[in-house]
């Protein structure tokens, strides 16, 4: 049933620079572009539960890689792949490290990572361009015509996560992924290899933040350090996927289109509220939503406001425990 | 016949703390052995040991012939040398069904998920969980997260299995129940090692016993040998229990 809903929701989106502008296919490469972030946070985040903050740096050092690679004389498409490949390699190297840590530590641990790739990438100025940055060869044709490419190129990368996302789901490695999700020493115990198994989630949490990147850099033209390894970003696309619902097939897509949504309203609305827009969703996360938009029983929810009403609050304290 | 199973002077510190120390013992294919001593005695150690969960000290583990003292865990599950804890460890928020079919696909011979979940279902019809194989793995009793983690081991299809306390927490009638399915899985030709700390409930159905006192091996041979021998009632027993059981056996 979601996956209908996907597709659907897939076309509706590639239909846009059609019948709208160019505002409203900005904003739908913004939604395909998180989308697809969401979903790559959700291999590692929500199937495999390990607290990942190193999307910007995936993200970013798809920018760079994909960038230098265009600026080297190759093809954009080419650039693409390499930057691919580049970000699977190194999230494959750093994830047999830095996946030894659990919990906190993995949280910290995972946030470092953009800082550190960020200084690198800001102090090798002779490749980099440091903090100035880097221009990237311009695609050709009219506005109109790069930002419905560039859209349907972030829907194709959308729809690929997400048919690894199923794929994933209904595999082996899937099965493994929710077992160390739920018990890590149990899984290790019953043959999961735990290790390949994590490394796999990471490896499939970054490829597609890589390529995400890489056309990115190819459609804004230009990239710096800060923009590239943003912390902000980092941050954005778990509670993205949080909002719709980690471990779900479909919640990281919800997540994503909702949040870009609502910051989009507030950018527009009140712009110095924009950032705390980030801060009360959290904060509504963590209070309201443990499984996200997703997975409310939204008949329970209604039956529980008018409950509450009337009544004292015990019911909410009881609901709170079944989820813990 | 040569064993299935040798811990050749096994030793285990932590930090300074000897938990196990120069423990030798095989286990011949498809004994049942029981291994008892006092609470803090080195039992769940020892699994630890022979499953890879924790490095060995010194001393060499060999299942089939091969040297595993390096294994990890997945990697004894996979040889077939299954454990079950004694802690039991469910996927909380899985069904039974799930629970058990993980056994059947990463450690057992299970090709894919459909067919972990048959055979999963099998060995849940033979524990007696086969009614609830639908729900959440949270939602079950005591003696029924035993039987799923009995479950969950045998979907592993190993030829030895270490039992670490199944039957802690259970009453006289359920302990009964265990142990008869016990001997079923025994009647299989796998291999057991049942770990307990009160040496009553092994004594029925183990054909050897081992005791272990202070990380040491202190005895091994049938249960008559055992309960006779002057070290395990000073060590362990208490004369008491040496006497009842004269008058008993
Ligand atoms: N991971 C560990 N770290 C430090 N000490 C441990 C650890 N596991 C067990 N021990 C110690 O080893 C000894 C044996 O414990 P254990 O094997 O659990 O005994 P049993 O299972 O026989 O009750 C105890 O003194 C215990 O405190
Ligand atoms: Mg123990």
């Amino acid at each position: 049933m979601s996956i209908a809903a996907v597709v659907a929701y897939t076309i509706a989106l590639a239909l846009i620079p059609q019948f709208a502008g160019n505002y409203e296919t900005r904003i739908a490469i913004s939604v395909a572009m998180f989308s697809a972030l969401a979903l790559s946070w959700n291999f590692i985040g929500g199937f495999t539960g390990y607290p990942s903050f190193s999307t910007a740096a995936f993200f970013g050092l798809g920018c760079y890689i994909g960038a230098l690679s265009q600026r080297a004389g190759l093809p954009a498409e080419a650039a693409w792949m390499i930057a691919t490949v580049g970000v699977a390699a190194f999230a494959a190297a750093l994830g047999a490290i830095i996946l030894r840590l659990k919990g906190h530590y993995f949280a910290i641990g995972s946030i470092a990572i953009v800082e550190v790739t960020r200084l690198i990438i800001s102090s090798w100025g002779s490749v980099t361009g440091g903090g100035d940055g880097l221009n990237v060869p311009l695609m050709t044709g009219t506005p109109d015509v790069v930002a419905a490419r560039i859209l349907y190129i972030m829907l194709a990368v959308m729809g690929g996560a997400f048919v690894a996302t199923v794929i994933v789901d209904r595999s082996r490695l899937g099965f493994g992924l929710r077992c160390i999700h739920q018990n890590e020493d149990a899984a290790d115990m019953v043959g999961v290899d735990t290790t390949r198994f994590k490394i796999a989630a990471f490896v499939l949490s970054a490829l597609f933040c890589g390529l995400v990147g890489a056309v990115y850099a190819s459609w804004v033209g230009y990239i710096d350090p800060t923009d590239s390894f943003s912390i902000l970003l980092t941050v954005k696309v778990p509670v993205m996927a949080l909002l719709g619902g980690a471990g779900t097939l479909a919640g990281p897509i919800v997540g994503a289109g909702v949040f870009v949504l609502l910051e989009e309203f507030f950018w527009a609305n009140f712009l110095q509220w924009n950032r705390a827009i980030l801060g009360i969703i959290i904060v509504f996360l963590i209070f309201f939503l443990p499984g996200g938009l997703l997975k409310i029983r939204y008949k329970n929810l209604l039956k529980k406001l008018s409950a509450n009403r009337s009544a004292d609050r015990s019911n909410t304290v009881s609901e709170g425990e079944a989820k813990g | 016949m040569t064993a299935i199973l040798e811990l050749k002077n096994v030793s285990k510190n932590f930090g300074g703390v000897s938990a196990v120390s120069n423990v030798s013992f095989g286990l011949k294919q498809g004994e049942i052995v029981g291994l008892i001593g006092p609470n803090g005695a080195g039992k769940t150690t020892l699994v630890n040991l022979v499953t890879g969960v924790h490095s060995l000290s010194d001393g060499q583990v060999i299942f089939k012939g091969e040297d595993v003292g390096s294994q990890k865990p997945f990697q004894a599950a996979r040889r077939g040398l299954a454990r079950t804890f004694q802690i039991v460890q469910p996927f909380p928020e899985m069904t039974v069904l799930e629970n058990v079919s993980a056994g059947a696909v990463f450690g057992g011979a299970a090709g894919g998920i459909a067919a972990g979940q048959e055979a999963a279902q099998a060995e849940l019809d033979f524990v007696g969980l086969g009614h609830v194989a639908n729900e959440p793995a949270s939602s079950l009793s005591l003696p029924n997260r035993k039987r799923l983690e009995l479950a969950k081991s045998l979907a592993m299809k190993p030829s030895v299995l270490l039992l670490d306390e199944v039957n802690a927490g259970l009453n006289a009638s359920e302990i009964d129940d265990a142990l008869k399915l016990i001997e079923q899985i025994s009647g299989r030709g796998v291999t057991i090692l049942i770990i307990e700390h009160l040496m009553k409930v092994v004594l029925s159905v183990s054909e050897r016993l081992l005791v272990l006192h202070h990380g040491e091996l202190i005895a091994d041979g049938t249960p008559k040998q055992v309960v006779e021998d002057q070290r395990v009632i000073e060590a362990y027993l208490g004369a008491k229990f040496a006497e009842r059981y004269k008058v008993a056996g």
